[in-house]
């Protein structure tokens, strides 16, 4: 009977995080981000877009003010800029090879990510609730 | 271990970019890269349009006619491209994740399409938002 042995440790197969030790996370997030994004943003960008070419302000606070649109667009925040993060630390990583300017790089990216996406749902939180 | 010395910088790369003819494949993968970047300097643009919603009428109008302006339209002509070419492209990647359009063949189609759609998404867009189509 053939016996094959594997080199790799029992705990290294159960964690299930291959060879370089981050497993498929990013690359699954990535797809899921998208997917999400396919609706998501066409709704929330169009409705954008219809605003900046001529819509009036009272017609894009009309629109901002449902909760079902601020819903969206926090939603929107959160997933598109976890999706810009994850596209951008990739080509970070392709471009930039100095370990100092890539770690420096990443961080501040992420960091203007989650700051934009939270001073994005703040407004819409305030036009939701008053101004 | 890590740190780059002057013999690391200098060490030949097989060439690439001066030998391949650029084809389908490689021009549509750069330039899903390319519109992935520059949606990501859109998306600010996105959230300072949120931030001025909620400041009021007055800092609104300022900022909607700095897409009045010929520069403003260019960039939004540009973002409306870039949106609608990194959706399409999106998608195609997608349909490889789940297995289809993987031969050369398939490959070519679903380039083509990806290139097409968007063009005529975004040449639709832009005619309605013109007038020029009801």
């Amino acid at each position: 009977m053939k016996q094959t042995k594997s080199l790799r440790s029992n705990l290294g197969r159960v964690r299930g995080l291959g060879s370089a030790g981050h497993g498929t996370e990013h690359w699954w997030l990535l797809r899921v981000t998208s997917f999400i994004l396919i609706p998501l943003s066409l709704y929330v960008i169009g409705n954008f877009f219809v605003s900046v070419i001529g819509g009036g302000y009272s017609d894009a606070i009309l629109w901002l003010r449902s909760p079902f649109s601020a819903t969206l667009v926090i939603l929107f925040l959160g997933v598109a800029f976890h999706h810009a993060a994850n596209g951008l630390q990739v080509v970070i990583e392709d471009y930039i090879h100095c370990e100092g300017l890539k770690l420096i790089t990443l961080v501040i990216i992420k960091f203007l990510c989650a700051a934009l996406a939270i001073l994005g749902t703040l407004a819409t939180v305030k036009v939701l609730f008053g101004v | 271990m890590t740190s780059q010395s002057a013999s690391n910088k200098t060490r030949p790369l097989s060439p690439h970019l001066q030998v391949y003819k650029p084809q389908i494949s490689s021009a549509m993968s750069i330039f899903h890269r390319i519109t992935g970047v520059g949606l990501s300097l859109g998306l600010p643009v996105f959230v300072t349009w949120l931030v001025v919603l909620a400041a009021g009428p007055n800092l609104y109008i300022k900022f909607a006619d700095l897409f009045q302006t010929a520069f403003g339209q260019i960039l939004l002509f540009g973002w409306t491209w870039a949106f609608f070419y990194h959706f399409c492209c999106g998608i195609r990647h997608l349909l490889w994740d789940a297995g289809y359009f993987l031969d050369i063949k398939g490959m070519r189609i679903s380039g083509w399409t990806a290139l097409t759609v968007s063009s005529l998404l975004t040449a639709v867009i832009w005619m309605k938002t013109y007038g020029y189509i009801p």
